[in-house]
């Protein structure tokens, strides 16, 4: 089950997991400061620095996991934006005498068991995906990462209060939550789907914003700009916030990913979205009674569902090998 | 390391209290539970009043929780409305899924970490590109994609296995839905341990091993092996839970009736009982998993003391 993962959280552990790319321990301040190769162009190594940032993107216009993936979810959007740019009819236009008929001229992938064009479903399918997963990790990344991150910088007792809650959320599968709370819920719409992956997504963000603010603060600079008189606010938003969040961003785009599987999930189980609402999990569970017959209808959206989230991971994957200064 | 476990023991109290009741809250907005119980007509006002007091719904929420959490450390977990004691249920859901979960995580161990262990060995290499790139696709398609197309192809297509296994679930009919359910961990296995051993190859201890004249199986199994294995250890345990929690769609797909069977249709019919009960256990499980971790790591790695 591609449900967020639940990273191995114990503070008290020595040695923490490694390769699992959200335990990470970004020591961003001294790469971004102390590195300053001499660039392969042979540029001017008295150049202004360059700061992780810069670093990132040089490499990842290189890389061509992120320039394949990149293309993928840029291709995804514009569909999602305009389906009708590549798909003429309508996904809920369906003749009953066609169900279940193989690929056909002008219907490229077949017919589904209700007679719709797999094809204009499939297409117009993203929207759904791509509206879930953008607006959901939009919102866990910020309610996480303002949480996660007040909490790492006050301590104290919020701080005490918020990491139990955190492992409460840990403790409950994810698709029995979604299943719980989603089932009596009868708005068709991505809401309340969204509401739901923010209110069980953010521990996960929030746990991993803390711990790079822990880091962050104990920067010399942090202090230093704490003596000169810096309110909270400016140390928080200047100082802390900018070589904290690289973690975040990482685990948010691998995230993604995983939320657009959440949501086809919850779909197939049939609480998520229901029909007439266009969704690749309701294809493919409709689809399934009658695989024997129409093979099709089952493959083409889970394959577009299957491209859709490993775009979405491999630029997670890409963007991480970018930020993490010590694989370099 | 007494005084740690007693601390963690305290800990896990909060943890254990929080989560069943965020369940028990988020149950009882699920609706009516009355509802179902007089047929498709509506209740009407005076029996639908009679239930409610009878199964104690009449009384404010934190009094229903208290209630019902004082009668599960008295081993009642309550009756569903169908008259079935849950426990009974449990009693027949829970051996299948326990099988299932040993099947996923012995797939987990054994292909996992061969293949951490291979790729680990080989860093670059083509087999080691292949198999990091079929973790990367396993990993993005959906369990549940996974499952149907395993069904289709072996059970529908080439008729290798049953596309539905039957109410008694014997291993061999679990070996496909349990390395569906594992599918996904496995990648992250294989992938733990890759990372893991290609950083340990290149330490001291080993260069050491290699220097005595060991035989390569020997430094392999006992220096790297062993030393590397600790964070996957972690990551097994602490999946255990969170298999037993998404194995709904699995055995959704292949017709298991195990734990997320029995929750799934507790959900659907509004079976309260049935579903906080479950709930629980699986929450008791995932942080019981999740201590025993916690201290197998000090067994493993000597260098970790628990004070």
């Amino acid at each position: 089950m591609p449900e967020p993962r639940q990273e191995p959280h114990e503070p008290e552990r020595a040695v923490a997991g490694t390769g699992m790319g959200a335990t990470m321990d970004l020591g961003t301040s001294e790469a971004a400061t102390l590195e300053q190769p001499p660039g392969p162009d042979g540029t001017n190594p008295h150049e202004r620095p360059r700061s992780l940032w810069t670093d990132a993107w040089h490499d990842l216009r290189r890389n061509p996991v992120f320039i394949i993936s990149a293309l993928v979810i840029l291709f995804l959007v514009v569909i999602s934006l305009w389906p009708s740019l590549i798909a003429s009819g309508s996904p809920l236009k369906c003749d009953l005498a066609k169900a279940q008929e193989g690929s056909q001229p002008g219907h490229p992938f077949g017919f589904n068991g209700q007679g719709c064009d797999v094809y204009t479903r499939t297409v117009y399918g993203a929207r759904t995906s791509v509206a879930v997963g953008i607006l959901a990790t939009l919102g866990v990344a910020l309610l996480g990462s303002v949480l996660g991150g007040l909490a790492g910088f006050f301590g104290g007792a919020g701080d005490a209060v918020l990491s139990r809650i955190t492992d409460v959320f840990f403790a409950i599968p994810v698709v029995l939550g979604g299943l719980v709370l989603l089932s009596v819920i009868t708005s068709n719409t991505v809401w309340p789907v969204i509401g739901f992956i923010v209110l069980l997504g953010w521990p996960q963000i929030s746990r991993i914003a803390r711990g790079s603010v822990i880091t962050a603060k104990q920067n010399d600079y942090v202090q230093a700009a704490r003596a000169l008189g810096a309110s909270n606010s400016r140390l928080l938003l200047r100082h802390i916030a900018p070589n904290a969040i690289a973690p975040v961003i990482v685990v948010a785009t691998i995230a993604l990913g995983t939320y657009i599987s959440l949501e086809a999930t919850l779909s197939f189980l049939g609480v998520g979205l229901k029909p007439p609402s266009v969704s690749w999990g309701i294809d493919i569970s409709a689809a399934a009674p009658y695989v024997r017959n129409a093979p099709h209808a089952l493959l083409w959206p889970s394959g577009a569902l299957a491209v859709t989230v490993l775009a979405f991971i491999m630029l997670g994957d890409a963007v991480r090998d970018a930020l993490d200064p010590k694989l370099r | 390391m007494g005084r740690y476990v007693v601390r963690r023991l305290l800990q896990m109290i909060p943890v254990f209290i929080g989560a069943t009741l965020l369940i028990f809250l988020m149950v009882n907005v699920m609706g009516d539970p009355i509802a179902g119980l007089c047929g498709d007509r509506e209740c009407d006002p005076a029996t639908a009043a009679q239930l409610r007091h009878e199964f104690g719904l009449d009384q404010p929420v934190w009094r229903q929780y208290v209630t019902y959490m004082g009668n599960v450390f008295t081993g009642d977990f309550g009756t569903a409305f169908n008259g079935q004691p849950v426990t009974e249920l449990m009693g027949t859901a829970f051996p299948v899924t326990i099988r299932l979960t040993v099947v996923a995580i012995v797939f987990e161990i054994v292909v996992g970490i061969v293949l951490g262990v291979v790729t680990g060995l080989r860093r670059g290499r083509p087999v080691d590109t292949g198999v990091l790139l079929l973790t990367l696709v396993v990993i993005s398609v959906p369990t549940f994609v996974t499952g149907l197309l395993l069904q289709l192809l072996l059970g529908v297509k080439w008729g290798w296995i049953n596309p539905a296994v039957s109410s008694a679930a014997p291993l061999d009919e679990l070996i496909v839905p349990g390395l569906v359910l594992a599918s996904v961990s496995l990648a992250y296995v294989t992938r733990l341990t890759r990372t893991s051993i290609a950083e340990n190859r290149r330490s001291d201890y080993v260069r050491t091993a290699i220097a005595k004249g060991l035989p390569r199986h020997r430094v392999i199994t006992r220096h790297l092996l062993r030393n590397s294995l600790i964070p996957v250890v972690t990551f097994i345990g602490t999946d255990i839970g969170a298999l037993m929690g998404g194995a709904i769609v699995t055995e959704r797909i292949f017709n298991i009736h195990g734990v997320g069977y029995q929750l799934y249709q507790g959900i659907l019919r509004q079976n309260t009982q049935t579903v906080v009960g479950f709930v629980t256990v699986l929450v008791l499980v995932f942080l019981v998993a999740n201590l025993v971790v916690d201290l197998l790591y000090a067994v493993l790695d000597p260098r970790i003391r628990y004070a």
